[in-house]
């Protein structure tokens, strides 16, 4: 367990030097000059000229890396051509609204995806049946921005049972949560169903039965807690799903968390923001899928760490 | 030496009395909150460096400059400078300031302020993209190239007295005094914070920044000791980030927000514009902007004046306006109507298919030809596009559509031989300041023509230029109406060449909420954008 855990994360190390230099050639091969950006409209060509050799931008492609790498091992993440603030400050700043999302997502997909599952599971073949797949096949192909207008507009607008879009309390994480989580319910109830489908049918839950034990007793003392395994394995790897979801999510909503920093800083072509943006979203999918490959395991004895 | 103006408290209190009818500025109460929503994070609140419509009129309210303009007008008139002398051949300026005016932390703002930040806009370390502005001042080209500490052309007489020399007349330098760029900071305060002095700003104006929640909110309240006593009008202005301009209209509608500062989406506009509701919310009002397509005079065939003339009848400017749902009026020149110098009564080229045909035939291109249009890439600027692709297609030019990233456009622009056609939709031009000569020099003019220029029809004409120089020359006041005229002839004069084709200038559609009161030019000010947050006042504390 120890050598395998000691490889994973020399690996994760890699991935994560890897991503940093596949996004440094992107945004390096982007057309835009940060110098012109800076110096605005009225600037001279010395004045550009100037700019540009303050940031390095004058510098060979392989001593502008080193030099963003040298200031990454620091912590720098660098300053934002247009906020003109640290980018560390700016993700620090709008990573708890982000962290608070993804709870509140991971929440509603599990009390959504899960209920939904074993419903559909126990009332198989019925038309109970039929709408929950309906809805979780919605769940997972209709884009975000629509359930998160339609949500707003339906609950917000017309019922006024929380409040257009925002932060701060209770009432304004609701909506964007279950937007954010609804993708992944979807997934989970189809995958709650076939796995409770299956473990319904194994033996020891007939011969559980036969001892005279109740319906219910069955359902949440034998069946589900073999069925859920799989699923809880899932989290870490939903994060990845959290990291692309938060710039649709959070843009809708007016969510203060980075993923709505990220969007603005792609209209903006605001480098330094998205790289930032972009690795810090990077070690997160990369941490959460190392998480849920040493979890399962530990929750299911029939995988073993090799 | 002439004492030309000696603007006190009685006429600044006049020219604000006068504007506001019905109820008049003293009447007004202080008091009460406004609430304005933005898409984006406020990027830097640093008057050296912030350059956007967005924080230009935040910046405008927590900083003060020698000048400024009189509310909803294109006006100018002293600021912080109780009065001003120029010399008689326009080379150097002197301004008294005013006593009493504080910084938000407590300091009296003297000369030598002043003098500090017009220094520190200039020094190359600042990366200011205003610094150009100040090219008149003698020593600036010391400065801006990093080998003087100071500009020579600034000195400070006493503390409440500042000189500045010029190298040549510049009829434009007090507009250039009452750009951000030239506002005033507390070296103390710039010091302190370093490169984050835009996120802790100080400044001498009437809001100060009490509270900046990154990505949340940021929170203006009254600074008590204002000079300039009476104003701001609110007590308090709350700036929310990060709202979607849909949502911020339907929170407008629940009485959350006061003022959407992203205006109306134009995907909404029709819709808002008729609904019963939103109707007498909306204000309409002028821009310091004109669209144009340029023709690259330095490639064939737009080499010829026939060719240029017959693009200028071939487009069909009201089918442009319809495209983008009348949010603008049809252009015939390169000024907007609201800018001093305009031509009311000049009629530019009509649309008119057949005669442009007949131009093209003169000039031996009977059969049409084969050209570019560059375009940026996000909507509405491909579309408009294409009705001009239309247009031209009528008289025989077939122009494809290059639609690229702003930058690409912009870079093909600046390069004498790649671009022959660009729609400046979304990049050019709106005026720096309320003057004519804002959209001569750098789009028109010999000097803006050269690489990485924003003279993308490579239009050089020296006599116009000597025209220009002469013009900006005219420092005196008084002859500021001849001036003006000789503006409107060199404009003229250029749609003779018609390196341009002038399409539309965009109109401004400002939405605000029942509670806050004021002229409605405040609400259109040609400077502040999207109110004058200084006069506006809340009518639930009247």
């Amino acid at each position: 367990m120890p050598a395998y855990v000691a490889r994973r994360l020399i690996q994760t190390a890699l991935i994560l030097l890897g991503i940093s230099f596949v996004t440094f050639v992107l945004l390096y091969l982007v057309p835009a000059d940060p110098a012109r950006q800076i110096a605005g409209r009225s600037a001279t060509a010395a004045t550009v000229e100037n700019i540009r050799e303050q940031l390095g931008l004058n510098l060979p492609f392989y001593e502008q890396y080193l030099r963003y790498l040298g200031g990454l091992l620091n912590g720098d993440l660098g300053r934002s051509y247009l906020q003109k603030t640290e980018v560390s400050e700016l993700i620090a700043s709008r990573l708890p609204a982000s962290l608070l999302l993804m709870v509140g997502a991971i929440f509603c997909e599990l009390v959504l995806g899960l209920t939904m599952g074993v419903v559909a599971a126990l009332k198989r073949g019925s038309r109970t049946d039929d709408t929950l797949m309906i809805a979780s096949f919605v769940g997972v192909s209709a884009p975000q921005f629509v359930i998160g207008i339609l949500l707003l507009y339906v609950f917000a607008v017309k019922l006024g049972w929380f409040p257009i879009g925002g932060y701060g309390t209770f009432a304004h994480l609701v909506l964007p949560s279950i937007t954010l989580g609804f993708l992944g319910a979807g997934w989970y109830s189809r995958m709650m169903r076939s796995s409770l489908i299956d473990v319904l049918r194994q033996d020891y839950i007939r011969t559980a039965r036969a001892t005279g034990a109740t319906r219910a007793k069955v359902l949440f003392g034998h069946a589900l807690p073999n069925a859920i395994l799989p699923i809880i394995a899932m989290i870490g790897i939903d994060i990845g799903l959290f990291m692309s979801g938060i710039v649709v999510v959070e843009s809708v909503f007016g969510w203060p968390g980075i993923g709505q920093l990220a969007w603005q800083a792609i209209q903006r072509v605001d480098i330094p923001i998205i790289m930032g943006v972009t690795l810090v979203s990077a070690c997160a999918i990369v941490l959460g899928n190392l998480l849920a490959d040493l979890i399962t395991p530990l929750i299911d004895p029939r995988i073993k760490l090799r | 030496m002439r004492k030309l103006l000696l603007a006190g408290a009685a006429a600044a209190a006049l020219s604000t009395s006068a504007m506001l009818v019905p109820a008049l500025a003293q009447d007004i109460k202080q008091g009460g909150s406004m609430t304005v929503t933005y898409k984006d994070d406020v990027s830097t609140l640093d008057p050296a460096i912030g350059y956007d419509w967005q924080n230009w009129s935040m910046i405008k309210s927590l900083f003060d400059g020698l000048m400024d303009y009189v509310p909803g007008t294109t006006e100018l008139r002293p600021e912080i400078a109780e009065s001003y002398e120029i010399s008689d051949d326009g080379t150097v300026f002197t301004f008294k300031l005013r006593e009493g005016v504080k910084f938000h932390n407590g300091r009296a703002l003297t000369a030598e302020d002043v003098k500090y930040s017009i220094e520190r806009t200039v020094n190359p370390k600042t990366q200011s993209p205003g610094a150009g502005f100040f090219g008149s001042i003698k020593g600036f080209e010391e400065a801006s190239g990093g080998n003087a500490d100071g500009l020579s052309g600034i000195t400070v007489v006493d503390d409440h007295t500042i000189k500045f020399e010029l190298s040549r007349p510049d009829a434009t330098f007090l507009h250039v005094l009452a750009l951000n760029f030239a506002h005033v900071v507390p070296k103390e305060e710039v010091e302190k914070h370093g490169a984050d002095f835009g996120k802790h700003p100080v400044g001498s104006g009437a809001f100060k920044l009490a509270e900046w929640t990154l990505g949340q909110r940021l929170v203006f309240e009254r600074f008590e000791d204002y000079w300039n006593s009476g104003v701001p009008k609110l007590d308090q202005i709350v700036f929310e980030v990060g709202q979607e301009p849909v949502v911020a209209l339907l929170r407008l509608q629940n009485g959350e927000v006061d003022a959407p500062g992203d205006g109306i989406p134009p995907a909404k506009f029709i819709e808002v514009k008729n609904d019963p509701k939103f109707k007498d919310l909306i204000i309409q009002g002028g821009q310091l902007h004109t669209g144009y397509v340029t023709m690259n005079v330095k490639m064939e065939p737009f080499d010829k004046p026939e060719v240029r003339k017959a693009v200028n009848m071939a487009i069909n400017k009201d089918r442009i306006l319809r495209i983008i749902n009348g949010r603008a009026v049809a252009a015939n020149q390169p000024l907007p109507p609201s800018m001093p110098g305009y031509a009311k009564d000049y009629e530019g080229y009509a649309y008119d298919p057949e005669a442009a045909k007949a131009l093209l035939a003169e000039a031996g291109l009977a059969d049409g030809f084969e050209t570019e249009l560059y375009v940026m890439n996000t909507d509405p600027q491909p579309r408009i596009a294409q009705a001009i692709q239309q247009d031209l297609k009528a008289i025989g030019i077939n122009a494809s559509i290059k639609s690229l990233a702003q930058a690409n456009v912009i870079a093909a622009g600046g390069e004498e031989d790649q671009a022959p056609m660009i729609w400046s939709g979304g990049m050019a031009w709106i005026a720096d300041f309320p003057d004519p000569s804002n959209f001569y020099g750098p789009i028109l003019g010999c000097d803006g023509a050269v690489p990485g220029g924003w003279n993308w029809a490579w239009y050089c004409n020296e006599d116009l230029d000597a025209m220009a120089k002469d013009a900006d020359a005219m420092v005196d006041p008084e002859k500021a109406g001849e001036r003006e005229a000789m503006w409107r002839d060199i404009y003229l004069k250029v749609m003779e060449d018609a390196p341009w084709a002038p399409i539309f200038n965009e109109e401004r559609f400002t939405i605000r909420s029942e509670r806050i009161g004021g002229d409605d030019k405040l609400f259109v000010d040609p400077v502040h954008i999207p109110v004058h947050y200084d006069e506006v006042y809340a009518k639930d504390v009247q």
